[in-house]
């Protein structure tokens, strides 16, 4: 039997019952790669469910630094009689099934390497209790894989002795676990793999950490005070991590008392509503929702959009539309949130591409709301949100102050002979607002959803209004200069076609790139980071012949969206959409994009098209 | 034009507060409801309230949500914030404003439809998380600027103007702020200024959820003969449980009660709050009987008003989440962000 040989370059994928605590074992083996020095994806394929349905955990080593997901499973590690046919058929040939031959099975594949583990015969001694038993189980697999892939045992020791520090009774017993497994291997399997982990140094300067980890972070260091949610997957660990982090930055040492608010509220319309009350009392806020949630908030989200209150809406996208696919990723929220709510409203929109752009995108938002007087959608997705990306560490520059955009103090108000809440003082349409409480005659104003003049009264002149809706535009218009510009995957265009993509995108676009030079392809590609566009993506359209517009929704939404804004011939755009909820893969990026360029008359280079 | 200019020249001898300012300093636009407007009365009593009590008006916030109730912010206090929000969902914003800034005073006017109605969720959990608000609920029973439909309080039985009869029990806001916690719960008319200047003063000194219930007659849908919300009907049926007066910190108690009836409720800053009792029977500081009063009061065909219940030992939202006492809109940049180092060892948590 040939075996798949491979340094440092490889998918292994976990298939196990959810509520079995293998997501923890599967979690510290993506880790001991990382801390070896290799660039690591880990992916966790959850149900909804809590107990007892099938769950999975890809976990994609790269010494190249491909991270995306891959089809196609090197070594399987098969915990669950109840989708072994499914995932026996996903392993490649020559790859390796490890299972629990506690019950010897038949799988039918003479192309595979199986190995036989007896995991739970093995700690059936050891471990009398069934329920500890359970999550032990998941150790001697990973001891077993420790011996098998040769990554260094004391690397996982330092992580069991991290991550039961403060439970020290847990150490022993884990390490117990680990040193079964890896000890049946030595003895059992010897030189039964030939994937290898081999000690690197790529991972130097760079953190392993999910985007909502990363964005709650974000949250508290551009000054967020007021977090109020409604708990939603695959969002929720973005308001427990602002709150972890608060609990460390924000109580004071004098009084134990908090510095800021962490509110649960009863529904996505509350949650919105507090956020939206507390950014027009001054107080940085921010909501952290779905899909669902965001339909929720609608009513809301025009209300400070023609109130011109700012407020920050993380939207960690899943699986749609109704409950859709909750625990599954997708970018489908595009058009929902660059539109959202009735009436004439246009939306600014940040859009992370992995968890270091979730810190900085979630600092930058309370900057761009309170600059623009705004709603802030901070876009991101399940696969950025939930899963640990291999990314470059966080920085951060002390000499940043908060941009708290165009507020009047009292004395500003004292020197002011007339001011209007709503007047284009400035020519760039963004007006300067006070905040109750600051002085004790001049400034009040009375803030509300309904038509207004210049003064905040009441007004229904449609003249008036019609004045008011076009200085809002303006002020969406000028919005650009203050969000991330596009990158460009190449210095100058070299390709008469360019790609355009999004968002977790990014994690498959550069070996999606090299496949398609390898196959004689160049492409160029831009990744867009914000909405309303920067005019680089105009140029970009402007300046290639063909556009791919990568997607990971069914409707196109961001091709639309790029037709809608830059009055662009839709033929020129085409799409490359994949819907599954499971992460795109580069393949499936080349591939479509080689079936049309092989099948048709486009210019493969820029050359050819002049 | 669809608001109106009201003239600022006051007469020079008109009498001044502890502020120096006069009743008109706490006045608003003009008033675009129907004359004879229930909803006009009681931005007339929250003018009275602010007055006596000297506030400065810039330290209040108003806030509304949507219905002819929720206009009225405007027809009172020019010089304090208001907020005009969206349906139902003013106890929400308040809830954000108050977490951004709890030193200011929050009055949130809503009505029966906004309240009862669509908002009835973000009420109910505004009350149990004892957000401190002034909550006053303009009960007409109707939907006004729709006009004419019934409200969720409006009286099974009650006829509409089109002679339609309400085919459904009516929502009890009291009993029901009562019953999830709220800790001041009155009921007034608005009608009756000398029962609801004091209780919006009480209610304005508490700390905590407070609610007013006034019931409110709609003059132009809801003011005729089979109503159960008209002027007339509230005068016949209204039976008034306590009579109350509000002491300032360092003011001594002048008022005389009869042995036996008066009931002294001490509020957070110090300032007492007096009880005359009218119904012997009748415990404000007790949870039980002010819901089983107003149950036997709704089966007499009783509107129950006075304040029915107080709870002065709640902490309020603020308080039950430990936020700190300085606003939470007042921290500068270098209070707020931890810095690169914090930030180092954050990274270094992380491989």
């Amino acid at each position: 039997m040939s075996k798949i040989s491979s340094v440092n370059e490889f998918v292994i994928k976990f298939a196990n019952v959810n509520g079995s605590g293998s997501a923890s074992a599967n979690q510290m083996f993506a880790k001991a790669i990382f801390r070896s020095g290799i660039p690591v994806s880990p992916k966790n394929i959850f149900p909804s469910n809590i107990q007892g349905l099938p769950t999975w955990f890809e976990i994609r080593a790269s010494a190249k630094g491909y991270l995306g997901r891959k089809a196609g499973i090197d070594f399987m590690v098969a915990m669950n009689p109840q989708s072994y046919q499914q995932d026996v058929a996903e392993i490649n040939s020559n790859g390796y099934l490890l299972y629990d031959s506690s019950w010897k099975r038949e799988f039918h594949r003479e192309d595979i390497n199986i190995l036989e583990v007896p995991l739970t015969s093995l700690v059936v001694d050891t471990f009398p209790n069934p329920k500890t038993r359970l999550l032990f189980k998941n150790l001697v697999y990973v001891g077993a894989l420790s011996y098998l892939m040769n990554i260094n045992k004391q690397v996982f020791i330092k992580l069991i002795e991290e991550q039961f520090k403060g439970k020290e009774k847990l150490i022993s017993p884990n390490i117990q676990a680990l040193e079964i497994g890896f000890n049946y291997a030595e003895k059992n399997l010897k030189d039964a793999c030939s994937i290898k982990v081999q000690d690197a140094n790529l991972t130097d300067g760079m953190i392993l950490t999910n985007g909502n980890n990363a964005a709650g972070l974000g949250c508290v260091y551009g000054g967020a005070t007021v977090c109020a949610w409604y708990p939603i997957t695959p969002s929720t660990s973005l308001a427990e991590s602002y709150k972890k982090y608060c609990d460390q930055f924000r109580i004071d040492e004098e009084t134990g008392k908090n510095n800021f608010a962490f509110v649960q509220a009863e529904d996505e319309l509350a949650s919105i509503g507090m956020a939206i009350g507390a950014n027009w009392n001054g107080a940085r806020a921010f909501t952290a929702t779905s899909g669902p949630g965001i339909s929720l908030m609608t009513e809301f989200v025009g209300l400070a959009y023609f109130a011109e209150i700012p407020v920050v809406l993380f939207n960690i996208q899943r699986g749609g539309p109704s409950t859709g696919m909750p625990t599954r990723t997708q970018q489908s929220d595009i058009l929902s949130c660059a539109y959202a709510s009735h009436g004439d409203t246009k939306h600014v929109m940040l859009i992370p591409a992995d968890p270091k752009e979730c810190f900085e995108f979630a600092a930058d938002s309370f900057d761009i709301a309170d600059r623009l007087q705004t709603p802030v959608f901070v876009l991101s997705d399940l696969d950025i949100g939930m899963n640990d990306w291999t990314c470059p560490e966080f920085e951060w520059d002390d000499t940043r102050t908060f941009d708290r955009g165009k507020v009047l103090s009292k004395n500003d108000l004292d020197t002011m002979e007339s001011w209007g809440r709503y007047l284009d003082v400035d020519g760039d349409g963004i007006p300067f607002r006070t905040l109750p409480g600051t002085h004790p005659e001049k400034g009040a104003y009375f803030t509300r959803g309904s038509s207004h003049d210049e003064y905040a009264r009441y007004i229904e002149d449609g003249v008036i209004n019609a004045r008011n809706m076009s200085r809002i535009l303006k002020k969406f218009e000028g919005a650009h200069k203050f969000l991330p510009k596009p990158i460009f995957k190449q210095e100058t265009n070299a390709s008469a076609n360019g790609i355009i993509y999004f968002g977790s995108t990014e994690a498959v676009m550069q070996e999606s790139l090299d496949e398609l030079t390898s196959l004689g392809f160049p492409i160029d590609a831009m990744r867009i980071r914000a909405f309303p566009f920067n005019t680089d993506v105009w140029d970009f359209i402007d300046q290639h012949e063909s556009i791919f517009i990568v997607e990971q929704n069914r409707d196109a939404q961001m091709r639309t969206l790029i037709v809608a804004e830059g009055d662009i011939n839709p033929g020129k755009l085409i799409s490359v959409l994949c819907f599954d909820g499971a992460p795109i893969t580069a393949k499936f990026i080349s591939d479509s994009i080689v079936d049309v360029l092989s099948d048709t008359n486009v210019s493969k280079t820029a050359e050819d098209s002049k | 034009m669809t608001y109106i200019v009201k003239p600022v020249n006051h007469h020079p001898n008109l009498e001044k507060n502890d502020l120096g300012l006069t009743r008109r300093d706490y006045e608003g636009t003009i008033s675009t409801l129907c004359a004879g407007c229930g909803h006009d009365s009681i931005s007339a009593a929250v003018i009275e309230a602010c007055y006596d009590l000297s506030l400065s008006s810039d330290q209040i916030a108003k806030l509304s949500g949507i219905g002819c109730s929720s206009k009225s912010p405007s027809y009172f206090l020019n010089q304090a914030h208001g907020f005009n929000s969206v349906h139902g969902r003013m106890p929400s914003v308040a809830t954000g404003a108050n977490l951004g800034n709890q030193n200011l005073l929050y009055l949130g006017v809503s009505g029966d439809g906004d309240t009862a109605g669509i908002g009835i969720g973000q009420f109910m959990h505004a009350a149990r998380r004892q957000l401190n608000i002034t909550y006053i609920v303009e009960n007409n029973g109707t939907y006004g600027l729709t006009k004419g439909q019934f409200s969720a309080t409006n009286d099974q039985g009650s006829k509409s103007k089109y002679g339609e009869e309400n085919l459904f029990a009516p929502i009890d806001l009291a009993a029901m702020a009562i019953q999830l916690g709220a800790g001041f719960v009155g009921r007034s008319f608005s009608g009756d200024k000398d029962q609801l200047v004091p209780l919006l003063k009480a209610a304005m000194k508490f700390k905590g959820f407070s609610l007013i219930d006034i019931i409110s007659p709609c003059v132009t849908f809801n003011n005729h003969a089979g109503s159960t919300k008209s002027y007339d009907h509230i005068r016949e049926h209204n039976e008034s449980v306590s009579s109350l007066d509000f002491v300032p910190i360092g003011q001594e108690i002048t008022t005389n009660y009869r042995e036996g009836t008066k009931v002294d409720v001490p509020l957070h800053d110090g300032a007492l709050l007096t009880l005359e009792k009218l119904s012997r029977k009748y415990n404000p500081l007790d949870k039980g009987q002010a819901v089983q009063r107003l149950n036997e009061a709704e089966k007499d065909g009783k509107v129950l008003t006075g304040l029915l219940y107080i709870n002065p030992e709640v902490k309020d939202h603020a308080e039950i989440l430990n936020i700190t006492n300085k606003p939470l809109n007042q921290f500068t940049d270098d209070e707020l962000c931890p810095g690169s180092a914090k930030l180092a060892k954050i990274n270094a948590s992380l491989n």
